[in-house]
C-alpha cells in the first residue's frame, strides 16, 4: 500500500502498514542521536517540499527527515509559487513532476485534495496535510510516541480534546488509533465538532469529567484563536475554563498519563503552562523529536517498490 | 537439490577453530566483534562464548544493521524492515571484526564497513565468515574463514540455527536444476 503509492491518510493504511511505519521509525530515531546524523539509503533520490499553505515546522521535519536519508531535498512554497499567478494546483504539480522527482510531500488548505492530485501524479504523495481533513504523519507521530511511553496502543483510553471539527489531527488520529484498538474520546464544545464524528469510532462527549477520567493519553489540540471572532466560543477565558487542561483536571486522569499537543500551544488557553512544562506528563518536545522519525520512516517506505533481499 | 555441506559438530569445530585463530592473532583487547544481521548476530555470540571460554580475555559484542546502507537500497528495498544497530561501545581506535554467516558478493561486508565507519575511526576492521563461498564483487576477503565452498553462481547457501528456531545447526547448498 505505502511503496510506490504514498502515504495521503491514514484512512487508506492498514493495520500492518502502520505498524511497520511505526516500527521502522524507532530503528530511524538512532540515526538522529549520532554524530553523523546521515544514513546513505536515498541518495541520489529527490523529495519535493510542496507547500500551498505556510508551515514551518512540519516542513522543516521533512526537510531533515529526507536530509538524514541523503535525498536531495527541494522546498516549494506558496508565496514563490505560480499558483499566485493563476495556475492550478494540479498544473503545479505536474509542472514540477516533469522535473523527475521521487516523491512530493505536500501540504494545501483544501480537504480531500490529496486524492485527487494522486489520481493526476505518478509520483507518491505523502500528505503533510490538507485543509480539515488528514495530516497522517501527526497521527503516525503521536501513534509512535505513545507506543514508546506505554508499549501498545490497544485498549488504552486515548481522548482528543478541542477544535475537533477543524482539526486534520483529530482525524488522522481516530482513523490510525482507531485501527490498533484504542478507546478514542473526542471532548470538545459542541460547536467545534459534529455528531457525524461518533461514526468514526470515536466516542464524543461535552463533559470534561467523563472525558478525563482514568485517561492514558490526552491530546490537545490548538485553539485557533482567528476562528474566536466566529462566535464558536463566548470568550477565550471561558474556554481555557471549561475545556482547557490544567492541573487540576488532569489529576483526573491514571497517574501515568502523558499529554501531547501537536503545537503550536496557546499557553493557558487548551493547556496550563503548569501541565505543558510538566516534565513527568508532557511529550510534547518528543512528539517533535519522533517526528522526524516518523517523517524519515515514511519517506523511506514510500521510495522504492520493495524486495527482499538474498545474499548468501 | 538439497545438501548438507557442515553439520552441527563441523560447524562447531570451525567456529572454535576460528576463535582460537582470533585469540592468537588478537593483539588489543577487548576483542569487539560486530554480528551483522540476523545469523552474523548469533554467530557472534558463540564466538564471544568460545574467545571467554579459550583465551579468558575479554570480548564485547554489538549487533549491526545494514539495511539502510545497501547499495540497492535506494532501487527498492522500500519495504525492507530496518532493525535496530545496538552498539553500546565506542568504535573509534578499536579492534573491530565484524562476522557473518555467508561472504558472497562482499556487498553485504561493504555496506557493514559504512556503517562503522559513520560512528567512529576504528583501528582496525577484520572480518570472520562461517562459509566463503565465492563470487566476489569486491575487492573484500574474510581474515578467519570457517569453511571454503565451492559454488555455482546461482547456488544458495543457507545457514540454519538454533538460535533462530531450527532443531539442529547445518549449513546446506541449494542448487537449482538437477
Amino acid at each position: 500500500m505505502v511503496s510506490g503509492k504514498g502515504i495521503i491518510g491514514l484512512k487508506y493504511l492498514g493495520k500492518d502498514d502502520i505498524e511497520k511505519i511505526v516500527e521502522t521509525a524507532f530503528s530511524m530515531r538512532d540515526i538522529s542521536k549520532r554524530s553523523v546524523k546521515k544514513v546513505p539509503t536515498l541518495r541520489g533520490k529527490t523529495v519535493i517540499n510542496l507547500f500551498f499553505e505556510s508551515s514551518t515546522r512540519t516542513k522543516t521535519s521533512f526537510e531533515i527527515a529526507a536530509k538524514r536519508l541523503s535525498a536531495d531535498v527541494v522546498n516549494f512554497s506558496y508565496a514563490s509559487s505560480s499558483t499566485s499567478k493563476g495556475e492550478t494546483t494540479i498544473d503545479t504539480a505536474k509542472n514540477i513532476e516533469a522535473m523527475n522527482p521521487d516523491v512530493f510531500i505536500i501540504r494545501h488548505a483544501s480537504s480531500g485534495i490529496m486524492e485527487l492530485l494522486s489520481r493526476h501524479l505518478k509520483t507518491p504523495i505523502i500528505s503533510a496535510g490538507d485543509g480539515t481533513n488528514e495530516h497522517p504523519t501527526q497521527g503516525l507521530l503521536d501513534i509512535m510516541t505513545i507506543r514508546d511511553e506505554k508499549k501498545r496502543i490497544d485498549g488504552l483510553k486515548v481522548v482528543v480534546a478541542g477544535d475537533i471539527y477543524h482539526s486534520r489531527v483529530a482525524r488522522s488520529d481516530i482513523y490510525g488509533m482507531g485501527k490498533l484498538g484504542a478507546k478514542v474520546y473526542f471532548f470538545s464544545p459542541p460547536t467545534l465538532i459534529t455528531e457525524d464524528y461518533a461514526s468514526l469510532g470515536a466516542r464524543v462527549t461535552y463533559d470534561a469529567q467523563e472525558a478525563f477520567t482514568d485517561a492514558d493519553v490526552i491530546i490537545m489540540l490548538r485553539i485557533q484563536l482567528e476562528r474566536q471572532a466566529t462566535g464558536l466560543f463566548p470568550s477565550t477565558r471561558e474556554y481555557a475554563k471549561v475545556f482547557g487542561l490544567n492541573e487540576q483536571r488532569l489529576k483526573l486522569a491514571k497517574p501515568d498519563v502523558i499529554v501531547m499537543h501537536p503545537g503550536p500551544i496557546n499557553r493557558g488557553l487548551e493547556l496550563s503552562s503548569g501541565v505543558a512544562d510538566n516534565k513527568e506528563h508532557s511529550r510534547v518536545l518528543k512528539q517533535v523529536e519522533n517526528g522526524v522519525s516518523i517523517r524519515m520512516s515514511a519517506i523511506y517506505h514510500t521510495i522504492g517498490e520493495g524486495h527482499e533481499y538474498t545474499d548468501n | 537439490m538439497k545438501s548438507v555441506i557442515m553439520d552441527s559438530t563441523a560447524i562447531e569445530r570451525a567456529l572454535k577453530r576460528i576463535a582460537h585463530e582470533i585469540i592468537e592473532k588478537h593483539t588489543s583487547v577487548p576483542v569487539s566483534l560486530i554480528g551483522i544481521r540476523t545469523a552474523g548476530v548469533f554467530i557472534a555470540s558463540r564466538l564471544a562464548e568460545y574467545i571467554g571460554q579459550f583465551g579468558r580475555i575479554p570480548v564485547q559484542t554489538a549487533i549491526l544493521d545494514i539495511t539502510l546502507y545497501r547499495d540497492d537500497a535506494a532501487k527498492g528495498a522500500g519495504r525492507a524492515i530496518v532493525r535496530a544497530t545496538e552498539i553500546h561501545f565506542s568504535v573509534d581506535n578499536t579492534f573491530i571484526i565484524l562476522v557473518d554467516d555467508v561472504l558472497f558478493t562482499g556487498r553485504t561486508v561493504r555496506a557493514a564497513m559504512d556503517a562503522v565507519i559513520d560512528l567512529g575511526r576504528p583501528k582496525v576492521i577484520q572480518l570472520a565468515v562461517l562459509v566463503d563461498r565465492g563470487h566476489r564483487e569486491l575487492p573484500i576477503k574474510a581474515d578467519y574463514t570457517g569453511k571454503n565452498i565451492p559454488t555455482m553462481d546461482d547456488d544458495q547457501i543457507k545457514v540454519v540455527l538454533t538460535e533462530s528456531g531450527s532443531k539442529e545447526d547445518a549449513v546446506y547448498v541449494i542448487r537449482k536444476g538437477d
